[in-house]
């Protein structure tokens, strides 16, 4: 799970499924600064393609990355604005 | 075939006529940027079956919604006014009959006691998987803002109370209320 993101913050969500990694995603970003970086560990795998169609779909996010590891998703959202 | 206009007038064009054209045109700029700034998609569900499985679709589809900052109403009536329901909520049942992916006969499912089996069998998946409860999903909506209607029609008719709903629960409203909503929104769902 090495990234080279300057992460601001984790949020787990392991265990948790649809809809929950994307809404804690929301609730987090919403809780964070402009600029910064939250770091979303999952184990659902729809997590891969929800939260990259919610950070299109949504204004002020940038998905910057996605890690699909050996049971987990981790993925990389930037607060833009 | 002639092409000819009347060309009479554009040498003597009314400077107060294209005042008054310039001003409209202005007015009319202003209001398409007030609808581009108005520019958040909203949707409507209408949330009509109060069965185990038939809750959480309205439910995850508006909690979803509003995660994308989509303004977001469903209206729950007949059935899905238990979605709503304090009590009812907890308790939501899943029928054995009418459903042919059932593993046994509708004979069978409509025994005594076939209701509650599978909706036990589906609690426990439900519980394995982490799935969010209704009531978790509930919370979740009002706590994101999506509003929760329930049809003052139905509530009468059900005999249900305003007290029985969860606190943030929008009461008072009807069809014309919903038929409002659907119109103004991007997306309108019947569960």
């Amino acid at each position: 799970m090495s990234s080279e993101h300057d992460t601001t913050e984790t949020l787990d969500v392991k265990g948790q499924s649809c809809p929950m990694p994307v809404v804690k995603t929301k609730q987090a970003i919403d809780d964070l600064e402009t600029g910064a970086v939250l770091e979303v560990v999952a184990t659902d795998s729809g997590s891969m393609s929800d939260i990259q169609g919610w950070a299109d779909g949504t204004a002020g996010v940038e998905l910057l990355e996605q890690v699909e590891g050996d049971d987990t998703y981790t993925h990389y959202v930037k607060k833009t604005s | 075939m002639s092409t000819d206009t009347p060309t009479a007038s554009s040498d003597e064009f009314d400077p107060a006529e294209l005042e008054a054209l310039r001003e409209r045109v202005a007015e009319l700029e202003e209001s398409v940027a007030e609808t581009a700034d108005d520019g958040g998609q909203k949707m409507t569900i209408v949330a009509t079956k109060g069965t185990l499985d038939m809750a959480y679709p309205p439910l995850i589809l508006a909690s979803t919604a509003a995660a994308f900052d989509w303004e977001v109403v469903v209206f729950h009536t007949f059935w899905g006014l238990d979605i709503l329901h304090e009590e009812h909520s907890k308790n939501l049942k899943l029928s054995a009959v009418g459903n042919p992916n059932m593993p046994m006969p509708n004979a069978v499912a409509a025994l005594p006691g076939m209701d509650a089996m599978a909706t036990k069998m589906m609690r426990k998946r439900i519980d394995d998987n982490d799935t969010a409860t209704i009531e978790e999903l509930v919370d979740l909506a009002l706590d994101q803002g999506v509003d929760l209607q329930a049809c003052q029609m139905t509530v009468e008719l059900m005999d249900y109370d305003e007290d029985d709903f969860y606190d943030e629960v929008t009461t008072g409203v009807g069809a014309a209320t919903a038929l409002q909503h659907m119109a103004e929104s991007d997306v309108q769902l019947l569960v």
